[in-house]
């Protein structure tokens, strides 16, 4: 099976972002990283398509810069990528980035597209979900297991409570968790064969998209301004006289983690 | 000239440095205090392909040069040295002999599992009544039909007695000259003693080694007989190389513990690290540093470049080793009483220095070959 990854390059996180004045966008060095997260879908799809005799083909969209972030999702051993690398891109929100992305799946005629939840520079968290409208294909948000049995998929969506189990027919998009599975180390033979693998970079026109619908001007919406977040208010203090465990277990059900 | 990492190179630093933090930091604590070996942690090694760096992809390796292994070993060394040893020992003094020396059948046989570190080698040259001495061994191996029958004795062998131990290679005398036999673990006669309880290096898997009657097919000698004096010279050149390495990394972890404690530890009123008597011996480290990184890789080249590296990494171990020893008191002192403490690594680290300027080739051997090399009559 041929399966689409969606990966983004970021800035280093381990650097402070800089936002560009005017347009309160993330400013991109040349030099840009993997975002983690992307690393837990790569994973899934290596694993498929080794089970499948399949190939994993990467799609991305951004600045293309060094190509360092796909160089090292393609060291993972994934065989090939797509970066649609185009100036007009500039400013897209997540619904343009959504069509771009499908535009450049469309292309690789894949049975599968896997993302991520979120990115870790933009936390849009609707790519994939647009994706999937645009392309017609069944969603399958937030997995965290991915199984391919009998051409069909099965996906346990992880949810507030537990987890559903789902099946949905080939082709379909599924989103997976950070912690689904665990992302492999690249290799050092992998770093050296990703050097070889091919890295498309086609640009708006080539994947037939109108200039005038990406970019700032086509996303209809701008950020307006961007304010630091409120500082934090003083934490509630509970003392314990035997009991307090019981308050906290009450706090964290509202915070919904337990 | 320079001695820079690839572009390659570096990003499979940022790799195993990532691997090292996160699956190796965590427990090297613990691993430490019992005295205890990893295996799965060697194995989780061995998926990275970090046994298998500077093998042929035939055996499943990455073809890439030593410099690339010294990399990985460093970073290692930067958390902890027993990982680090352990991964160095395997290579250097496992798997890379039989690569080099042995037969077609040897190493098709057994390296393999070795490259993918799903088995580890160790090499038996030292003896319990003499290590610098190593021409001098005492064990011997006498052939009877197809069969060699050793009998001797072999002293802190490295990955000898792990659970995936697959074989020891000992040096030992045949008729006129010392060869290499290969001793696969099990091999009835061939007792593992318990392993030593030692200063550092704790998670690493020393042992005594007792050959008693052991019998082995006559295909099991390494290569060709009355080589071993050659084969095992030769085998520690190498070695040498990486062990520098494993200094540099330990060295390194010792500048940059000490850098962060200096500015973050007060007395005084003020950082520890505003009074040169603090600041100086760590500057002195990081020149220190420096030139056994450059020494290191500077041999590695040598090496990886096909010139003459014999002096160059006798000189480079010699350098680093005693560098890092520095660097660990250093750091021990830099954190005061905390220096001296368990949990802290920088007690860890200064326990674990000592051995780098004894195990390979001691630092008085080494200043033998590098003063021979000068024509010294010595
Ligand atoms: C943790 C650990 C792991 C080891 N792993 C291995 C292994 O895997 N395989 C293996 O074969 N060995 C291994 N060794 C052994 C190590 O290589 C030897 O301990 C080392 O070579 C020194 O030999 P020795 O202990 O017999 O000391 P000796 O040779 O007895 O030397 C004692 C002292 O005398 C000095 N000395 C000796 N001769 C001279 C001379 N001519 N001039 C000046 N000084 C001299 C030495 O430098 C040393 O300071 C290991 C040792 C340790 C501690």
């Amino acid at each position: 099976m041929k399966i689409a990854v969606c990966v983004k390059q970021i800035p280093d996180p381990a650097t402070p972002y800089q936002l560009d004045p005017e347009t309160h966008l993330v400013m991109r060095p040349a030099e840009q990283v993997l975002d983690d997260t992307d690393r837990y879908g790569i994973e899934v799809a290596l694993q498929l398509a080794a089970a499948t005799d399949g190939t994993v083909v990467l799609v991305s969209m951004g600045p293309a810069g060094n190509l360092q972030g796909i160089r090292q999702a393609l060291a993972m051993g994934a065989d090939q990528a797509v970066v649609v690398s185009d100036p007009l891109l500039q400013g897209s929100g997540a619904l343009v980035t959504a069509r771009v992305l499908a535009a450049a799946i469309v292309r690789e005629a894949v049975d599968l597209v896997i993302a991520g939840t979120e990115s870790t520079d933009g936390y849009t968290g609707i790519v994939p979900q647009q994706i999937a409208e645009i392309l017609g294909l069944p969603a399958l948000t937030f997995a965290r297991k991915v199984e391919h049995i009998d051409g069909k998929l099965r996906v346990e969506r992880q949810t507030a409570s537990g987890y559903d189990v789902v099946t949905s027919p080939l082709p379909a998009l599924v989103s997976v968790t950070s912690g689904a599975v665990e992302p492999r180390y690249p290799t050092f033979k992998g770093i050296m064969q990703a050097k070889q693998k091919p890295v498309d970079q086609p640009t708006c026109a080539d994947l037939g998209i109108d200039p005038g619908s990406v970019g700032l001007g086509g996303s209809g919406q701008s950020i307006t301004a961007v304010r630091p977040a409120p500082a934090r208010t003083a934490g509630t203090k509970i003392h314990d006289e035997g009991e307090a465990y019981l308050e906290i277990v009450k706090l964290l059900e509202q915070a919904k983690v337990i | 000239m320079d001695f820079a990492a690839s572009p390659e190179q570096e990003a499979f630093r940022l790799v195993v440095r990532e691997f090292a933090a996160a699956e190796i930091a965590p427990h090297a604590e613990e691993w430490d205090r019992t005295h205890s070996f990893p295996v799965e942690t060697v194995h989780k090694m061995g998926e990275l392909g970090l046994f298998g760096l500077i093998f042929p992809e035939e055996y499943g390796g990455a073809g890439a040069d030593l410099a690339t292994l010294c990399i990985a070993i460093e970073e290692i060394a930067g958390v902890d040295s027993s990982m680090a040893i352990t991964l160095e020992a395997a290579v250097g003094l496992g798997a890379n002999p039989l690569h080099r020396f042995g037969t077609e059948e040897q190493k098709a046989r057994w390296l393999p599992d070795l490259v993918q570190g799903r088995s580890l080698a160790a090499f038996g040259l030292t003896e319990p009544d003499g290590g610098s001495d190593a021409g001098d061994t005492r064990t011997r191996a006498e052939r009877d039909g197809d069969e060699w029958v050793i009998n001797g004795a072999k002293a802190f062998i490295t990955n000898s007695g792990t659970e995936i131990t697959s074989l020891v290679m000992v040096t030992a005398r045949t008729g006129d000259g010392v060869s290499v036999l290969i001793v696969p673990s099990g091999t009835p006669g061939l007792v593992v003693e318990p392993a030593y309880r030692k200063m550092g290096w704790r998670a690493s898997d020393t042992h005594g080694i007792l050959l008693d009657d052991c019998r082995i097919p006559a295909g099991y000698l390494l290569g060709e007989e009355g080589h071993g004096l050659r084969q095992f010279l030769s085998t520690l050149d190498e070695g040498r190389i990486a062990v520098a390495a494993l200094s540099v990394g330990l060295a390194a972890a010792c500048l940059s513990h000490s850098v962060q404690y200096a500015r973050e530890r007060s007395a005084f009123g003020r950082p520890i690290g505003s009074n040169q008597g603090v600041a100086f011996p760590i500057a002195d480290v990081q020149v220190a540093l420096e030139a056994a990184r450059l020494l290191t890789y500077r041999a590695a080249w040598l090496r990886d470049s096909g010139q003459d590296f014999r002096a160059a990494a006798a000189t480079a171990k010699l350098f680093a080793s005693e560098a890092a020893v520095d660097a660990t008191r250093i750091a021990t002192q830099v954190f005061g009483g905390s220096g001296f403490i368990d949990e802290t690594p920088v007690s860890r680290f200064y326990r674990d220095a000592k051995v780098l300027e004894i195990g390979e080739g001691t630092s008085e051997i080494l200043r033998l070959v590098i003063a021979r090399n000068l024509g010294l009559p010595l």
